[in-house]
């Protein structure tokens, strides 16, 4: 079995009394879409953080491509080929759709601190940002400002900038959160194509996405992961059940 | 073509035009307003580049402005006095020299400006606009003791620095000197707009989480932003303080740091040329209203408070209409 | 240095820290609850002494002074808040820095278009002039010591509504959650008024108290906001007992600083160097003070809710 790309280990933390991770182990291996469940509170934006950046476990080491991250900045974990996408639209919204990802671009070439050529007239990243942009079909209104797209077209928008990225791993906050039928399809579409690109690490709460896209699923309660297995594996495990998806059944 | 293109060219040609016609109807005081409208556009410039492109409410720039103007200050007084700056370790004159000035202004004020940035940017919101004013307040305070350039009563140049092969005293090549000056600057400023640079600081003024995302910190690109704004400011108060040949500690008090933030307001914020056309607008107000009433600073009030409220893209934004993403 | 006069110099510097607590309470309290950066809070000290000086000239009394410093600077927050401040809730600090300094502009230039370039005067009364003995054999001025319990007065006062009082609750949990409250019902415009309206009353008041041992001039509040922004940022935004606290040490820092500092510095410089290098130094301690707690406590002492 291959090493996994994203490797977390024993990952706790807590804020005061509240304990929001218990000894957390979660993995990411290669052309698999990984979906983390679990109810609301549970803890998923903690953990996320501190797989993404910007929070740091009290215990535990968060491994990507072998190396130890535990400690590295949100910018450097994006250098080293983490791709993301947010729960809520981070996008710069006074900037064009092709501005957004030619951004993208420019922080994987990294040559940021340029002060004299147009950045918008460099072939290269150019080139790099309208492959993205068409792969997630979204070239039609690459001269639009973000501000004018409808809620999908944003989504759609996050995942062609991570793209750009050329990342090694995907890190998909509830990508389908406020998406239509429609939407939802299509971004399912996108998912399951990059996959073999690169592994994804889905949170979501949209059931059917999950069971229709994921290899595996793991399921997360008060913080502590209570099931981990495939997707068969999980319908049918009792205590998620009970815990999780028996709510939401009567729900 | 675009209305704010032609709106920046019209600018450009009035303030060529204008000093051209006073100076053939020799109306020598009207070329200095102008000189005065540039330099504070220049000062504009510099704010802007930090409060509209970086996002970084500068509420202490007058500590740059300040900079500047005690630079060619203290030189000049030197020069004047033939006394040395500094005799120990190693000897440093003083000099009339514009060039030299300039440089000397540029590199400390943009030094001050990255002192600065370090200290203030582990800050935001209204920490940050508290912790600049707090550093320009101490040099304020500062210069007011300092008696050996003035103190409160501030420092008297005798005559303007020289510029090679120009009469600089003359006010029409003073002018042309600080013309000059701002369509570099202006030049600088659009270069960087559309830079890498650019598009990155843009890009984290308007949402953090996202130029983290794509692998860079916004810590470096403020501080770059802040040491630009500061060097550009700087260089606005060696001219201001050569072209009344008077420096004081006003230089560095906060109601300057709120009157670069008017001309950069009242243009507009973020638009390059913003500064340029708030700078114009607030000399024109000072010299018609200033004229018509000595408490004109109430209509100047209301004035930024209209646009504040109701017009938040300044003149230009009011003129040109809303901004469109570059291409 | 006498001890006499140490002792003299901290009790002005605790008159001087409570004048700025009264500044900074209703800075504090808009900046915790209403997310307001106002500039014009100078303005509005200004007013309440601008309103007493005329009172007392009008009618002798300063009693009646003080209550219109007190009426009119409210007042005149009423009116501000309901024109204009209501717009800015929703702003950006700069929008709202930027318009409550036009404001500063118009209330500079508006009082000297009424009441003219020079200052007016305002006496302190026959009642509270003269100077009172206090242990220790120290003389100290009635009128400053009179301040300094129409400050602590105050404090307490505030302390208890906050605390104690439906409205005090309402305060807090605004400061908590703007949203929230609104949706239970609060009328959060009365509130909101009522906060702005309080905090322009006691710079008034303020105003009113120090225009009486200084001068009652346009650009008084300016100096003084600075310092009451300084204040706020010490204490923590929001926190009355962080306005308190740091109040004081403001207060103590710049009193005994301006006295103490040329001491030390005239133990080995000349006089004028020791004396406006201590004087320059005492007014940048404040600064100084902001900086190193910011640097540690970003958030004040008291704040970060």
């Amino acid at each position: 079995m291959t090493k996994p790309l994203l490797d977390v280990r024993g990952v706790s933390k807590s804020f005061g009394a509240v304990q929001a991770s218990t000894d957390i182990n979660l993995d990411l291996r290669e052309g698999e879409i990984h979906a983390l469940i679990g109810p609301n509170g549970a803890g998923k934006s903690t953990l996320i953080k501190q797989i993404a950046g910007g929070l740091r476990p009290d215990s535990g080491t968060v491994f990507f491509d072998g190396q130890d991250i535990t400690g590295l900045s949100t910018a450097a974990r994006a250098r080293l080929g983490m791709g993301r996408t947010f729960q809520i639209s981070s996008l710069a919204m006074d900037y064009s759709v092709l501005q957004n990802v030619v951004l993208g671009a420019l922080g994987r070439r990294g040559d940021i601190f340029r002060f004299f050529r147009p950045v918008m007239k460099d072939a290269d990243l150019l080139a790099t940002a309208n492959q993205a942009l068409e792969m997630v079909g979204l070239e039609d209104v690459k001269n639009f400002m973000t501000s004018e797209l409808s809620h999908g077209q944003r989504r759609q928008l996050e995942v062609a900038v991570a793209l750009t990225l050329s990342p090694k791993v995907f890190l998909m906050d509830e990508p389908m959160a406020g998406l239509g039928a429609d939407g939802s399809r299509r971004l399912m579409e996108l998912l399951g194509e990059f996959k073999q690109m690169a592994p994804i690490l889905l949170v979501e709460h949209d059931m059917d996405a999950v069971f229709a896209l994921a290899d595996r699923i793991s399921v997360l309660v008060y913080g502590k992961i209570i099931a981990s297995g495939s997707v068969d594996d999980i319908r049918g495990n009792p205590i998620v059940r009970s815990a999780y998806l028996g709510e939401e059944i009567d729900a | 073509m675009r209305k704010e293109p032609l709106l920046n060219m019209a600018l450009l040609i009035a303030l060529l035009a204008f000093p051209l016609w006073a100076w053939v109807a020799d109306e020598p005081f009207l070329i200095t307003l102008t000189t005065r409208a540039i330099i504070f556009a220049i000062a504009g410039v510099g704010l802007n580049f930090a409060l509209g492109f970086g996002g970084l409410v500068s509420f202490g720039h007058a500590a740059f402005f300040g900079l500047g103007g005690y630079v060619m200050g203290v030189l000049a007084f030197h020069a004047q006095t033939y006394t040395p700056v500094l005799d120990w370790p190693f000897v440093i004159n003083g000099t009339k020299s514009m060039p030299i000035v300039w440089m000397v202004a540029i590199v400390l004020s943009g030094a001050l400006a990255v002192a600065i940035g370090a200290l203030s940017l582990r800050t935001s919101g209204v920490y940050f606009i508290m912790i600049t004013l707090a550093f320009a307040q101490m040099l304020y305070y500062f210069t007011i003791s300092w008696s050996t350039y003035g103190g409160e009563d501030g420092l008297s140049i005798y005559v303007r620095n020289d510029f090679p092969g120009l009469n600089t005293m003359d006010p029409i090549q003073y002018y042309a000197i600080c013309y000059v000056l701002l369509l570099i600057v202006l030049g600088l400023v659009y270069a960087i707009s559309k830079s890498a640079f650019g598009l990155a600081l843009g890009a984290s003024r308007q949402n953090e989480d996202r130029i983290q995302a794509v692998g860079q910190g916004p810590f470096g690109l403020y501080l770059t932003a802040f040491a630009i704004s500061g060097a550009i400011t700087g260089l606005a108060g060696v001219l201001h303080a050569d072209l009344n040949r008077f420096v004081s500690p006003t230089m560095f008090s906060w109601h300057t740091s709120g009157e670069i933030m008017i001309f950069v307001i009242l243009g507009g914020v973020g638009r390059v040329f913003g500064p340029v056309a708030g700078a114009v607008l607030f000399i024109v107000l000072e010299h018609t209203l200033g004229g018509l009433s000595e408490f004109w600073h109430i209509y100047l009030g209301a004035m930024l408070l209209g646009v504040v409220l109701f017009a938040r893209g300044g003149l230009i934004g009011l003129i040109a209409g809303r901004e469109v993403a570059h291409d | 240095m006498s001890l006499l006069l140490f002792i003299e110099q901290t009790l002005n510097g605790l008159q001087f820290g409570v004048m700025l607590f009264l500044m900074a309470a209703g800075l504090t309290l808009v900046f915790g609850v209403m997310g307001l950066i106002n500039l014009a809070h100078g303005s509005l000290y200004m007013v309440g002494a601008f309103a007493a000086a005329a009172v007392a000239a009008a009618t002798g009394s300063f009693l009646l002074a003080l209550v219109a410093s007190f009426v009119c600077a409210a007042f005149a927050g009423i009116l501000i808040e309901f024109f204009i401040i209501r717009r800015l809730y929703d702003r950006d600090h700069l929008d709202q820095v930027l318009a409550t300094f036009a404001l500063i502009l118009i209330f500079s230039e508006g009082t000297r278009w009424v009441f003219g370039s020079f200052p007016l005067f305002l006496d302190t009364p026959e009642w509270l002039s003269g100077t009172v003995m206090l242990p220790f054999g120290i003389e100290y001025s009635l009128y400053r010591l009179a301040i300094i319990l129409v400050g602590l007065i105050v404090a307490a006062g505030l302390f208890w509504m906050i605390a104690r009082t439906r409205v005090g609750i309402r305060i807090r949990a605004g400061e908590n959650d703007r949203e929230m409250i609104a949706v239970l019902g609060v009328n959060i415009s009365l509130l909101y008024t009522f906060v702005f309206a309080l905090g322009a009353a006691l710079a008034g008041l303020a105003g009113a108290l120090i225009g009486a041992i200084q001068s009652v001039q346009v650009g008084m509040g300016e100096p003084v906001l600075i310092l009451a922004f300084v204040v706020v940022v010490i204490g923590g935004i929001g926190s009355i007992s962080g306005a308190f606290v740091g109040a004081i040490l403001v207060g103590l820092t710049d009193t005994l600083g301006r006295t103490m500092l040329p001491v030390f510095f005239g133990l080995f410089l000349e006089p004028s160097a020791a004396t406006s290098l201590g004087a320059s130094l005492s007014s940048m301690s404040i600064y100084l003070l902001m900086i190193g707690v910011l640097l540690f406590r970003p958030k004040g002492l008291f704040g970060g809710a």
